[in-house]
């Protein structure tokens, strides 16, 4: 029923609406991750591998316009290190005292740059699809970090009789199974410096650590108090029970 | 208010103010030695959750606004601003949308318990209407609400709410158009939603006010449902319920801190977090859980209502006023109600069997000559569920207000109780999901179907096949959602007898405490 209304809204917008592809896909299968449970927590090692991740191989399609460079600290990087990575980027500033707009490394201050100018030119680029940015990936999915892991390892060969659209990949976990994006990840792509494993499987995992930061950066913090508040509240639940009682055993 | 006799404070500031403004006898009136039942029990708690949750809403509701902007361009960005860097701006949010549902929790508990213990009947009827207001507020407000983060689902969520009432015949658009400051759901809406997002809260307070006034006029119901008798059956408010019910909200707090705390965003939808975008609408538009059994008796009428079906309802309801509701004298007697019942019954049915069938061409059953559109149906009947609280009072007149001494009545309560979480669950299901089907015809076409594929089949050879799906599931639930209003409840209130109620407060709570003595 409320297809009519949708048509309807899309006529009153002046545009028909682009249904998103909706198809089924199987629900990604759950890992456990540091970051789950009451007293979950970032892996530090593993973000600063995701990070690396998604500068040296996503950051060439998708933005995170949500993120600064001053937010690497969380992945235990020092204020030099966070300098050096920042001003390996050229970020534009202005105007200057002559109204001229000029550009500058940039700062641990400024947002990540983004690899479009806008979402024109991003379509433009990447044959009409947007990649959606970043910084909330893995809040804006149901089951995210899941998802985002089964995604980044979920291309295969399409099955037999299954309809892959031109120019399009074939991904067990994708709604609808036809994506856009190219398998991005493969195993050796990137090269660590700490002696983990180089496959797509590791890569995807500390993916899913540095996209779960971004999305969620006072995590730890809300699970700590989460635990300090709850414990209070039940202790002085304990307290305000034990004087009810009291006061109302003294009636008859 | 507070203008009668008083009497004298020690302290001699408060005797300074009292004396010209008597507030701390008010307060002391009416919560300090405020006769109250000494027989509550927990779900009497829930009034004073709700009270917190509407402060608590209000407050951290203030503090946002310090730091969100209403502005297309700039709203999604604003509120992601407060999660990330504005100083303890997550946890403000995290209470502000979870306590969105928790207030939600809380009223729908209160609620249900002036239901099952009959709060609602003389003479408390206005300070339950008074509570449908607020609750009418209270979804208003949070509808509105849920829009100013601009994302997926409130960019989608409004249209397709917002587009209900151009089904109001002959100023529907311009109603429309007036709710979206132009022809669509865009800068102006988010504009004037944010600023009535910021003042319904304090209508809903000044109706709290009323909702409180009215109670301590009429005093508070209880378990029995008998009015206290005498002092014997009371309790001076404190210490006696302050501490019950800061007890009872701390337990309660526990329960909304682990979602705010721990999993924040389990009561939203993930769309959410995706920015509002015109061009793309979401596959599946759901709007907050606490909605969903009112969006599911929208969804539930998929069809036009003719001029024949109109005909059928208005005898059928001619029926029900005179064979269900009027107690006597009946003008009308039982052939006439027989003839009544099937002539409408019939045209009713006939009515939406030609709706369903527009290539017979039956005259007076074209889809687009209905008087009440489909959409306008689901309009009427969503906002007609909820009139049926208002009306409640009328409809249920039984003089035992208790369902512990109503056996039937209890039964349908908590059937209407059940009935409204499976309303919930249809209303977030997609209207055209199948939970059973069967396929009658030749084998290979029904194999064929079944795996979805499209089989060659001979006219004339055509399987029937026969489903359940989650429309039919809302229909029937919508049907027993009206039922139980307009002619369980009056029929109970006509001919269930009841249990014999306690002589009074005092000796029901003496007889428990000897009892679970022995």
């Amino acid at each position: 029923m409320y297809g009519r209304y949708l048509l309807l809204a899309g006529l009153l917008i002046g545009f028909s609406p682009v249904a998103q592809a909706a198809g089924d896909a199987p629900k990604p299968p759950t890992h456990e991750w540091s970051f789950n449970g009451p007293f979950g927590y970032y892996d530090k090692a593993a973000m600063q591998r995701g990070y690396k991740i998604y500068r040296e191989v996503c950051a060439s399609c998708h933005s995170m316009k949500h993120m600064y460079f001053r937010n690497l600290e969380a992945l235990g990087y020092n204020e030099n290190q966070i300098k050096n990575i920042a001003s390996e980027y050229s970020v534009q500033d202005g105007p200057d005292d002559e109204g001229e707009m000029f550009d500058r490394p940039a700062k641990p201050s400024d947002g990540f740059p983004a690899p479009f100018a806008n979402d024109k030119a991003a379509a433009y680029a990447n044959d009409g699809a947007v990649p959606p940015d970043l910084s909330l990936i893995t809040k804006a999915r149901m089951n995210g970090p899941d998802y985002l892991y089964a995604l980044m390892t979920g291309y295969q060969e399409p099955p037999h009789g299954a309809d892959v659209v031109e120019g399009k990949h074939w991904n067990k976990y994708f709604p609808g199974h036809n994506i856009s994006m190219a398998p991005p990840l493969s195993d050796d792509l990137i090269a660590y410096e700490d002696g983990s494993a180089q496959t797509v499987e590791q890569y995807s995992k500390d993916l899913v650590q540095f996209m779960m930061y971004a999305a969620d950066p006072h995590m730890e913090a809300r699970k700590k108090a989460g635990f300090r508040v709850i414990l209070f509240l039940l202790v002085f639940a304990g307290i305000m029970y034990a004087v009810k009682k009291k006061i109302w055993a003294e009636l008859h | 208010m507070g203008s009668g006799p008083r009497e004298e404070f020690d302290n001699p500031v408060v005797e300074w103010i009292d004396s010209r403004l008597p507030i701390f006898t008010v307060l002391n009136k009416e919560y300090g030695v405020f006769p109250t039942p000494r027989n509550f029990n927990y779900f009497w708690n829930f009034g004073a959750i709700s009270m917190f949750m509407l402060v608590t809403m209000i407050l951290t509701g203030i503090f946002l606004a310090m730091h969100y902007t209403a502005d297309t361009k700039l709203a999604f960005d604003s509120v992601e601003r407060i999660t990330r860097d504005v100083n303890g701006g997550w946890l403000l949010r995290n209470i502000h949308m979870n306590g969105a549902s928790f207030f939600f929790i809380a009223v729908y508990i209160h609620m249900f318990r002036g239901l099952y213990y009959g709060s609602y009947k003389r003479p408390r009827e206005l300070l339950w209407i008074l509570g449908v207001i607020i609750f009418l507020l209270m979804m208003a407000t949070a509808f509105i609400g849920y829009v100013l983060p601009w994302g997926q689902m409130s960019l989608w969520g409004a249209t397709v709410i917002t587009n209900l009432f151009s089904a109001i015949p002959f100023v529907g658009e311009s109603i429309v158009q007036l709710l979206w400051g132009g022809f669509a759901v865009d800068n102006p809406t988010l504009t004037r939603f944010f600023a009535l997002h910021y003042l319904l809260p304090f209508v809903i307070f000044a109706v709290v006010f009323l909702h409180v006034w009215a109670l301590h006029v009429t005093g508070s119901n209880n378990p029995l449902g008998i009015e206290p008798k005498g002092p014997q059956d009371t309790l001076p408010f404190n210490p006696y319920y302050t501490y019950k019910d800061i007890f009872g909200l701390l337990v309660f707090m526990v329960v909304y801190a682990a979602f705010v705390f721990y999993m924040p965003d389990a009561l939203g939808h993930p769309d959410n977090y995706i920015p509002a975008n015109p061009l793309v609408t979401p596959a599946h538009i759901v709007p907050e859980w606490y909605f969903l059994p009112f969006y599911a008796i929208l969804r539930a009428v998929t069809f036009n209502i003719n001029l024949y079906m109109i005909a059928g309802l208005a005898l059928l309801f001619v029926f029900i006023v005179e064979f269900v509701w009027r107690h006597n004298p009946k003008t009308l007697n039982k052939g006439q109600g027989a003839l009544l019942l099937i002539i409408g019954g019939g045209l009713a049915l006939f009515g939406i069997v030609c709706d369903a069938n527009q290539g017979w061409e039956i005259p007076l059953t074209a889809a687009e000559s209905a008087p009440i559109s489909a959409k306008l149906g689901g309009v009427l009947a969503m906002f007609g569920s909820i009139f049926m609280l208002v009306i409640l009072p009328w409809l249920d007149n039984h003089p035992i207000r208790s369902a512990r001494f109503r056996p039937y009545f209890r039964i349908f309560v908590i059937l209407f109780t059940a009935s409204m979480f499976i309303l919930g669950y249809a209303g977030s299901q997609a209207a055209d999901k199948v939970y059973w089907s069967t396929c009658m015809g030749e084998a290979s076409v029904c194999e064929a179907i079944a795996h979805g594929h499209n089989a060659h089949v001979e006219a004339g050879h055509e399987p029937t096949v026969i489903e359940f799906n989650n429309t039919m599931l809302a229909q029937a639930f919508t049907g027993f959602y009206f039922f139980f209003f307009l002619i369980a409840l009056p029929l109970l209130s006509r001919f269930e007898k009841g249990r014999e109620l306690p002589l009074s407060i005092h000796q029901a709570v003496l007889d428990k405490k000897h009892k679970a003595g022995a």
